[in-house]
């Protein structure tokens, strides 16, 4: 099924009278990784969290445009629907603490009160923990507070949380940049994994981690997509001067 | 390195010998002063616990423990069993907690989840805070004149005696005097619920009220049942509003709707008219027995929080 998932259509957004994203036209293909980089506060948190209509939990948040995922626009499907079909990960590992590492990881259905036998919810639970690779790690203490791990281990819960709706996509907000070396290259070889399954929109502020990981990288600037292409050629030749700079290190 | 050398020369030249001893006296006399406060807060309680136990001496040794299970309390021969009283605290407490309940999760939520700010939420915020600087002999008025009659008519439809005053009626005051401690308290834990916890379940697909109920609520129990303590001790001694609307009756309440006495409301009642050495004692003592029933189920609640709270 290869074809474009997600296109952004003159897409604005604003917080009160403040534009954070202006005109942002972007097509993203089914199971790519896309990077999105950019000095800090160009709008790329405001960005993904448009995606899944996060953005406007913020009180006086508007949008304009359109975002089509699959052809339909986010604005006018159902929220609920949506947030199912997109994932999303966040720059500090959030378990929920009154939950077990179990509870967690079906959280998606607990919340919505989807209602699943005890061998079903074992096998949801058992197969995300194993994609995130971290069944082995925690499969001895599921029923202890996910609180408990650490802070890599919490990361992938709540990657494994996310991808336990079976999501078609999945938004990450610098999902490593709260972790050390080696949580961080156990989290891009998960990315790697992922890809075959679902499309990822990353944001990273590291640009070894977008060239390891991302197909595409989308370079922001000031609210607007400067450059959006194969992260390769971004990285070796960028058209924009100031992609340019913020590779080269100087500014961001 | 060698400015970090220099730098300590510096400080070294400033604060000498003296200066040191005077800032340690400074910080020594601080904190024997908070030490002190605290001793005072000790012995203030101690001291009204001793007091009330060496006045109530004569009437323990008179009546001894059937004070506790004792069902007839009648002065006229000096018999005193505060069983009646016990049962009528505990029943209007339990029972202005339970029509409190509701109410203050309710507002806690508007106020902490809803409407954390704005004018709404300062309004609110401002009428709930009248409402608990309210005297309480103002709440026993306004019962005395709007709720007796309601309470009596709703007696009659119901074919119960209709007294109008009871502990129903004088529960329902106590649940309008505790909703705005554990309403404040509930609104604030509610608000304290980290963003990026609802943000999680919502972009999970939650609703709202899935939100609420499977995440607020569970992070939040712990402080919305020390709410809840904190309204049911203040329920358990309130004194003047149930004096006036409970009716004052020294048999064992076979209703909510009956009238009855508390603890509180009988000390308040009798004592101006105690005549007898071992009447008086006996309400000291029903002071002293107030005072330990308060301490124990603060203990327990205490234990509760704490078996609650996350972790
Ligand atoms: N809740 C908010 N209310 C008002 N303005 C906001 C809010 N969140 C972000 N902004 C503004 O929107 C702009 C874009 O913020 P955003 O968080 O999208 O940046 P970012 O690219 O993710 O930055 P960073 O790399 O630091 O995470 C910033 O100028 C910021 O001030
Ligand atoms: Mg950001």
């Amino acid at each position: 099924m290869a074809g474009t998932i997600l296109k952004a259509k003159n897409f604005n957004a604003f917080f009160g009278q403040n534009q954070v994203l202006k005109n942002i036209n972007l097509d993203i293909m089914r199971n790519d990784v896309v990077a999105v980089m950019g000095p800090s506060g160009c709008g790329k948190t405001t960005f993904i969290r448009c995606i899944n209509r996060m953005h406007e939990l913020t009180p006086d948040a508007t949008a304009e445009g359109e975002i089509l995922v699959d052809d339909k626009n986010v604005y006018k499907m159902n929220l609920i629907v949506l947030r199912r079909k997109i994932g999303m990960v966040f720059q500090r590992p959030n378990p929920f603490p009154t939950m077990s590492i179990y509870q967690n990881a079906i959280a998606g259905y607990l919340l919505n009160g989807i209602k699943l036998t005890k061998s079903k919810k074992d096998e949801v639970v058992e197969t995300s923990l194993k994609r995130v690779a971290l069944w082995d790690e925690v499969k001895d203490s599921l029923h202890k507070k996910g609180t408990f791990l650490s802070g890599g281990q919490q990361q992938r819960l709540c990657i494994a949380r996310a991808i336990s709706l079976n999501p078609e996509i999945l938004l990450l907000d610098e999902p490593t940049s709260a972790l050390d070396p080696i949580s961080t290259s156990k989290i891009e070889e998960l990315i790697y994994e992922l890809k075959k399954n679902y499309t990822i929109i990353i944001v990273t502020h590291n640009m070894q981690q977008a060239g390891r990981i991302s197909d595409k990288t989308a370079f922001f600037y000031l609210g607007e997509v400067l450059e959006y292409n194969v992260t390769k050629e971004i990285f070796t030749n960028p058209k924009h001067e100031k992609t340019q700079n913020y590779i080269t290190g100087h500014f961001g | 390195m060698t400015i970090n050398r220099s730098y300590r020369k510096i400080k070294l030249q400033y604060i000498g010998r003296k200066e040191i001893r005077r800032i340690n006296f400074t910080e020594a006399s601080f904190k024997k002063m908070l030490l002190l406060s605290a001793i005072g807060l000790v012995v203030v309680l101690l001291a009204i616990f001793v007091t009330l136990l060496i006045s109530s001496l004569p009437s323990i040794k008179a009546i001894g423990v059937g004070f506790i299970y004792g069902k007839t309390w009648d002065p006229v021969v000096d018999h005193y069993g505060g069983l009646p009283f016990l049962i009528g605290t505990l029943l209007t407490a339990l029972l202005a907690l339970i029509i409190s309940i509701p109410f203050s999760l309710a507002v806690g939520l508007f106020l902490g989840e809803y409407f954390r700010s704005g004018v709404i939420s300062g309004i609110f915020k401002n009428i709930i805070e009248l409402l608990a600087a309210i005297p309480s002999v103002i709440y026993g008025f306004w019962g005395l004149f709007v709720l007796v009659p309601l309470v009596r008519s709703l007696e009659t439809t119901l074919g119960v005696p209709p007294y109008g005053v009871g502990i129903f009626t004088s529960s329902i005051i106590l649940a309008i005097m505790i909703i705005p401690y554990s309403v404040s308290l509930t609104a604030q834990v509610i608000s304290l619920v980290p963003a990026n916890l609802k943000e999680a379940a919502y972009s999970l697909g939650a609703t709202r009220f899935e939100v609420i109920k499977n995440i607020i609520l569970p992070y939040t129990r712990s402080g919305i049942f020390a709410g809840i303590l904190l309204g049911l001790g203040r329920a358990l001694g309130e004194t003047m509003a149930v004096t006036m609307l409970i009716g004052n009756s020294h048999i064992i309440p076979t209703s909510i709707f009956s009238p009855g006495n508390t603890m509180a409301s009988v000390i308040a009642n009798e004592f101006t008219e105690a005549t007898g050495d071992i009447y008086l004692s006996a309400l000291i003592e029903m002071g002293l027995f107030l005072f330990v029933v308060t301490t124990i189920i603060n203990v327990i609640g205490r234990r509760v929080i704490k078996r609650f709270s996350i972790n």
